[in-house]
């Protein structure tokens, strides 16, 4: 059994996109501060830390899950994937580069979570109709794109087109 | 990054972002990813679980013990090194940036834990006593007009802080000679963009220079940068603002930073160390900020054809527990257009002010227009079904002429430019208007409530500075002197290699000023735009700024783009000087394009940019007698028709007004009430589009915020003063499944008043569709009038007639109504009867009994008379997991032995207040006793911020808990849950039902 | 909005976890999927001394089939109940309501055990429970027992379940022959918590109607196969006897409203799939 005194900072590897990393964590440390100020990794927004917004989303064993609701020490010996992870090399996935292309994001703070549920349920979902992508969509809140560009990005990425905005 | 070929330009084009690179693959930076200085403390807010209560003082002692906490914040310290902010009118009225003696919000900072992490900090938090006395909370207008209501500052006497006549020509004559009158009354609610990045705030001050220095994502406008100087009691000067690289949303929210600026600038001279404080959500949604609600009440004469001709205007705005700059704004932001986008010569207005206890107001996305347009055009609406007339034919009869541009409004404004005819009539076409009604006529042939609403606005954007000051008469203006304009300013270098960077002061939210900017350059220099560099991280020690500078009233495209243009272009002709006796032509005639400068009747002599660039770098010697070298520019700007308000109160509030033409089909559920929003179609004139892509996701993201308003977003507040929207699962943000993709249309009218003719975009939305979505769901259900957000419950009360009447024989307890008819209004109520085996005198004496009566309430841990039938009692107390331990007071009065007596309680805990009381009865019932209760509860602060939905269930429960324990007590079984019999399992488990 | 300190337990065995459990006692809380407990925790609603984690049992993550039951190990998540190939013939309203729990992205880490313990009442897993007429299995380090769900819940967050013990796991009848199912749901928002959710099974000779959201614990009634009027009384009848709370998000009125209005939409959806 593991048995973590509250008071101690226990040691939590991970693998991080990819990459062995080490900090250290209470046992009520969040995943996403573990992530953000622990090891560094800034691309894990945190919008309300009670698990609606979903701008936190990471990918626990390769599963969208919320790092709000995450404790850091149950991660340790797993694979956690940021949006920091996705570009290889400098060039943007397909994805990242639809959301550019369409406009998918203002400020930004919502889009890694958005990306890493995408980066997950579009290995499940491949081909999804757009109330299948509105519905896994409503699991994160964007205020300023009103979800419409994010719509057409991904159904583009998908290889399908959606109505069109302009008449 | 996808390359455009420059020789069609830029602007005017959709070109994708170069913001997105960043903010996609995850290296962008906002203000809770800069670092931080070595022992840089963290802070955590204790804030007021009473919306209006004396404070009686503050225990930190225990707090400081805490291991890794520096130090405990209250308002004493605010005191010592603060002045309560500048109020916008003339008003005894003390806002500080701690509370000192009073708290008058749910929410509001009483004392600041400084430690070595926002985790300890809150540890601390939770070991700090603070003690309040209550006040009558209040929370309506209605509460607020009435004298006889707890004025929140008692050196102000009343809750009405200030009231403006103002009369626009002969509107008794006008009234007097009208067919008709047409009049409603609406109240807009509380709600806010809610950003997805909170507040955040780094802190340091420098002891040997006297001076703070603060980066923080506060978003403008910088005319709050004196009020926060002045309240550290510091120059301007010495109060240097930074702002990160990357902002997560603002909509206005991000102006109300500035109070926590001021308090984490007092935490850092206190402490001698760094501080940060990063907002959490329920701060946010508790006590950041909110756009004002709104009492409208609008009577319009109109003709017989419709056309409305004088328009008399009743505004009350509720603008929280304190005016908080630059409130009162809202109210003033449409002086100049409070007629919208018609023709209505004459008005007269009613502006009243008034203070509640809920959180101060602020700058929030579409900043008054919603209210206005909510009530002028529910009027419009109003106008057209008493009259029998088609809604459009009344907007088009009333729509100011395009032969009319630019219009002066009877209140002072002027229309620059647009023919809103145009736009209406092209909305219809291609909208298709028709296809939309004949779909409504088909839903209603089957039974189905289908309605159509329109909306027309004018959408004002960049604000004179001056407007805030109609809130004071002519005299008092006199005595302050003029305010005016707004200035923007940007600055365009060049470097030795020739590339270009532009620096501004709009503080950008998101949106994408850089990707603008860059266009706007790339053009003027003829540069591709991979070659220019915009700086939007602002600092105030370093950038020309004035205090119009920020991101607010929709400013960007028209004044600071335009800024840019002109320092570009003022530098581009400084540039033309310098190269001109090189290429021996003159100056006026080269072209700068595709990096090159060359004479424009022969490209061949042409010289690079990047050479002449480097010659006003690198030769400054050789220039020709009286030319500059510094290839830098600095532009301000502001635009001409700007004037301070007249004697008369007129005055032009924004420099430019775009206009929208929208409308909708809506269709609402019988059963359950839900407004489905079908097709929505909606016309903007913004002038010059600089960037379609960005324009389309400006009015798309307004739109979005404009359903929740419509449908979805409310702060909510009990009667008793506690604040219900806690959390994003009651704070209701709507999201992709709720947000339909609306019909955008453009027409394009330049303004003649900015440098690139284009005007705002972003806000205009939040004006328009909360109204025409109104205006709808009206139609859809035939109503007069309905109430926003038009939620579910409310719309389904507008269908369903009577509740069909409790069966006799059900078994279910009575409760008593809401008493105000406003879901989660009102305290907590209820009733209930037991028997218990004991004799009225044997149940009297265990309630009157110290240690038994100990025994009884719910998770009692200590109980100590204090007095005459009065106790200090700690209980824990709670449902399931959830439990809070409250330090209460209870008492029982009332006593008449052995038949009844009153038993109450108040306290509080980390997880806020609650009290409560109950009246109980005893009644003598065979061999025993029939105990009748009746209790009335409030629960504030946190757990029922979070957990309204389930207060009531869980009050009855720990209520039961009590009188299941006096039952035991007296000898009775404990109720158990029920159970099935053993029977009935055995029975179940073969499959046989009894 | 930071948790208060805990020690944190991660048990290998269900047996190691009821021993901590046992010594913990009430300060000691369990976490498997944590998407109801960690923004109670992270909001310090619930302070434990000791956190408890049951999410890497093995023993909780079986689903079997057998004797009629589904068992739904405790620590299954909702998105893996969700994607067993066969649900939807097993027990068609669980395939039906589990779309509506939460989100994609907190349903793959919601467990199945840990809604039916966090008993809230407008939760649709329990409300499922109730109508499928399941049980929870219950564990102590002295004994194993098993619940019917009629008697689990007693409340807000409040169930049968005692101090020591864990649920173990969860058992939903297996749809029956000649059975039909319904299920409705009227949220403020997609995902957001139920105003009412409501679930029907049709058979030939009677109705059960099950009803979440109104009252303080997920309800059903059984009728014999009613219509019209009758129908309408009944379900008046129970409107009424649910009761129901005003909130800022709905008033009794209006879920009782829910209860009369979508009760019979939802009845008829399983009794059209029932006579098609």
């Amino acid at each position: 059994m593991t048995a973590l005194a509250a008071g101690t900072r226990h040691p939590v590897t991970i693998t991080l996109n990819g990459q062995p990393r080490t900090g250290h964590a209470h046992p009520r440390t969040l995943l996403s501060d573990f992530l953000r100020h622990e090891l560094g990794a800034h691309s894990t927004r945190v919008g309300c830390e009670h698990g609606v917004c979903g701008a936190c989303t990471v990918r626990i064993d390769g599963v969208a899950q919320r790092a709000c609701l995450t404790l850091a020490v149950q991660v340790d010996g797993r694979r956690v994937d940021t949006v920091e992870g996705l570009a290889r090399e400098g060039r943007m996935t397909a994805l990242q580069d639809a959301f550019h292309r369409h406009h998918a994001l203002q400020c930004g703070f919502c889009t890694a979570g958005i990306l890493m549920s995408l980066a997950d349920w579009l290995v499940r979902v491949p081909k999804p109709t757009e109330a299948e992508l509105r519905d896994m969509l409503s699991g994160h809140l964007c205020r300023c794109t009103g979800y419409a560009a994010i719509v057409r990005a991904v159904m583009d990425v998908t290889g399908q087109t959606t109505e069109s905005v302009h008449v | 990054m996808t390359a455009i070929p420059t020789q069609h330009g830029y602007v005017g084009r959709p070109v994708p972002r170069v913001e997105d690179a960043a903010l996609l693959t995850g290296s962008a930076r906002y203000a809770d990813d800069l670092p931080v200085k070595p022992g840089t403390l963290h802070a955590a807010i204790l804030r007021s679980p009473h919306a209006h209560a004396e404070l009686l003082g503050i225990d930190t002692a225990a707090a400081r013990t805490v291991p890794g906490v520096a130090a405990v914040i209250t308002g004493e310290e605010a005191k010592r090194f603060s002045s309560p902010f500048l109020v916008g009118v003339k008003a005894p009225m003390e806002h500080w940036c701690l509370a000192v003696d009073r708290v008058r919000y749910v929410g509001e900072p009483v004392a600041v834990v400084l430690a070595d992490s926002r985790y300890v900090a809150e540890d601390a938090l939770d070991r700090i006593g603070a003690r309040y006395r209550p006040l009558p909370p209040v929370m309506t207008f209605d509460q607020a007009f009435d004298a006889a209501s707890e004025p929140l500052h008692p050196a102000l006497g009343s809750n009405l802080v200030n009231r403006r006549d103002f009369t626009y020509g002969d509107v008794d004559g006008a009234f007097a000679a009208a067919n008709w009158r047409v009049s409603v009354e609406v109240e807009f609610p509380r709600n806010s963009c809610t950003p997805m990045e909170c507040f955040v705030v780094l802190a340091d001050f420098d002891a040997a220079e006297g001076g703070y220095e603060v980066l923080s994502n506060f978003s403008g406008p910088f005319a709050v940068h004196p009020v926060m100087a002045r309240a550290l009691k510091v120059p301007g000067s010495k109060l240097r603002l930074k702002s990160p690289p990357h902002s997560g949303g603002s909509f206005g929210n991000k102006q109300a930073v500035f109070p926590y600026i001021v308090l984490m600038g007092v935490c850092a001279r206190a402490t001698g160390r760094p501080v940060k404080w990063v907002e959490d959500r329920l701060e946010h949604l508790m006590a950041a900020t909110s756009a004002t609600a709104r009492r409208m009440a609008l009577e319009a004469a109109v003709a017989a054809d419709g056309r409305v001709l004088a328009l008399r205007m009743e505004q009350t705005e509720d603008c929280g527990a304190y005016l908080r700059a630059p409130e009162p704004a809202s109210l003033y932001r449409n002086h100049g257009n409070l007629t919208g986008a018609y023709d209505i010569p004459t008005l007269s207005v009613v502006n009243r002010i008034v203070l509640t206890n809920k959180t101060p107001t602020g700058l929030n996305r579409g900043f008054g227009g919603g209210q206005l347009y909510y009530g002028l055009e529910r009027l419009m609406h109003r106008v057209a079904v008493e009259l029998g007339l088609d809604p459009l034919d009344v907007i088009r009869r009333n729509l100011v002429p395009a032969a009319a541009m630019p219009h002066a409004t009877a209140s002072g404004g002027s229309l620059d430019s647009g023919d809103f005819h145009a736009c209406l009539e092209e909305a219809v076409e291609r909208g298709d208007l028709e296809g939309l009604k004949a779909k409504r006529d088909a839903a209603r042939a089957e039974g189905r409530l289908y309605g159509i609403g329109y909306a027309a606005v004018v959408e004002p954007s960049v604000s004179n500075m001056g407007y805030i000051t109609t809130v004071l008469t002519a005299e008092e203006r006199r005595k302050a002197g003029p305010k005016n304009g707004a200035q923007a300013s940007a600055t365009v270098a060049v470097d030795p290699t020739g590339g270009v960077s532009v620096s501004v002061e709009s503080v950008p939210q998101g949106q994408g000023h850089r990707t603008v900017l860059a266009q706007v350059a790339a053009d003027v220099f003829g540069l591709p735009m991979e070659q220019i560099t915009v700086v939007t991280d602002f600092d105030t020690a370093k950038d020309a700024w004035s205090i119009a500078a920020g991101n607010y009233s929709s400013r960007f495209a028209g004044a600071v783009a335009g800024t840019a243009h002109l320092a570009a272009t003022r530098l581009r002709d400084r540039m033309a000087r310098l190269a001109a006796p090189q290429l021996n032509v003159a100056a006026e005639e080269l072209v700068f394009a595709g990096g090159k400068v060359f004479a424009a009747g022969n490209p061949d002599n042409a010289l690079s940019f990047s050479r002449v660039a480097a010659a006003g770098h690198w030769s400054p010697g050789t220039l020709p007698d009286g030319q500059e070298a510094a290839l830098r520019e600095t532009v301000f700007w502001t635009p001409e028709p700007l004037k301070a308000p007249t004697d008369a109160d007129h005055i032009n509030s924004s420099a430019c007004y775009g206009f929208i033409i929208d409308f909708c089909g809506v269709e609402v559920d019988r059963d359950t009430g839900r407004v489905r929003i079908d097709r929505y179609v909606t016309m903007h004139d913004a002038g010059r589009i600089l960037n379609p892509l960005l324009a389309e996701g400006q009015i798309q993201g307004g739109f979005a915020h404009a359903v929740g308003a419509a449908l979805y977003e409310e702060y909510a507040y009990g009667d008793d003063g506690r604040f219900l929207s806690g959390t994003f699962a009651d704070y209701l943000v709507p999201t992709a499944c709720e947000v339909p993709v609306p019909v955008i249309l453009h027409r394009e009218s330049p303004s003649p008043v900015t440098p690139l003719g284009a005007k705002g975009v972003g806000e205009g939305n939040c004006m328009s569709t909360p109204v025409c979505l109104a205006n709808a769901v009206a139609d859809a259900l035939g109503v007069e009038t309905v109430t926003l957000p038009l939620t579910p419950h409310r719309v389904a009360a507008l269908i369903h007639g009577e509740e069909p009447p409790r069966p006799a024989g059900s078994t279910a307890p009575a409760r008593p109504a809401a008493a105000t008819g406003k879901p989660g209004g009102r305290g907590l109520t209820g009733e209930g009867s037991r028997a218990v085996p004991a004799t009225p005198e044997q149940v009297w004496a265990i309630l009157l009994d110290p240690k038994e009566l100990a025994a009884l309430l719910p998770g009692c841990e200590a109980l100590d008379l204090v007095g005459p039938n009065a106790y200090r009692a700690e209980v824990v107390v709670g449902v399931g997991p959830v439990r809070g331990r409250y330090v209460a007071e209870v008492a029982l009065s009332d006593l008449d032995p052995p038949n009844s007596l009153t038993l109450s309680g108040s306290g509080s805990s980390a997880l806020g207040t609650g009290r409560g009381s109950g009246h109980v009865t005893l009644e003598r019932h065979g061999d025993g006793t029939l105990v009748t209760y009746r209790y009335t509860a409030e629960v504030g602060g946190k757990v029922a911020a979070v957990g309204g939905r389930m207060l009531d269930s869980a009050a009855r429960l720990i209520i039961g808990q009590f009188f299941d324990k006096l039952i035991a007590r007296a000898g009775g079984p404990e109720a158990v849950p029920e159970r099935p019999s053993l029977l009935a399992r055995l029975l179940r488990l073969l499959g046989i039902r009894p | 909005m930071k948790p208060a300190p805990f020690d944190y337990l991660r048990p290998a065995t269900v047996a190691d976890a009821l021993a901590a459990l046992a010594a913990g006692g009430d300060d000691a809380r369990l976490i498997a999927g944590g998407q109801s407990l960690m923004p109670m925790l992270n909001m310090r609603l619930v302070t434990p001394r000791t956190l408890i984690d049951l999410s890497a049992l093995p023993e909780l993550r079986r689903v079997e089939v057998a004797d009629g039951w589904l068992t739904v190990g405790a620590a299954v998540t909702q998105n893996e109940l969700l994607a067993r190939p066969t649900l939807a013939t097993e027990a068609p309203l669980l395939a039906a309501a589990l779309p509506w729990v939460g989100h994609f992205q907190t349903r793959n880490r919601g467990t199945v055990g840990g809604s039916v313990a966090h008993a809230d009442p407008s939760a649709e897993i329990p409300l499922c429970l109730v109508a499928l007429e399941g049980e929870v299995v219950l564990r102590s380090a002295r004994k194993r027992r098993t619940v019917p769900a009629s008697g689990f819940f007693i409340g807000p967050l409040t169930t049968a379940r005692a101090a020591d013990e864990i649920v173990e796991a969860v058992r939903f009848r297996l749809r029956k022959p000649g059975a039909a199912y319904g299920f409705r749901e009227m949220g403020m928002r997609h995902g957001d918590f139920a105003i009412t959710a409501l679930a029907a099974t049709v058979e030939a000779d009677r109705i059960r109607l099950s009803v979440g959201g109104v009252a303080d614990r997920p309800t059903a009634r059984d009728w014999p196969r009613l219509e019209g009027a009758a129908l309408d009384e009944a379900l008046n009848a129970f409107a009424w006897d649910l009761g129901g709370d005003d909130d800022q998000h709905a008033t009794a009125t209006y879920r009782r409203t829910l209860v009369r209005r979508l009760g019979r939409a939802v009845i008829e959806d399983a009794q059209t799939e029932l006579t098609p």
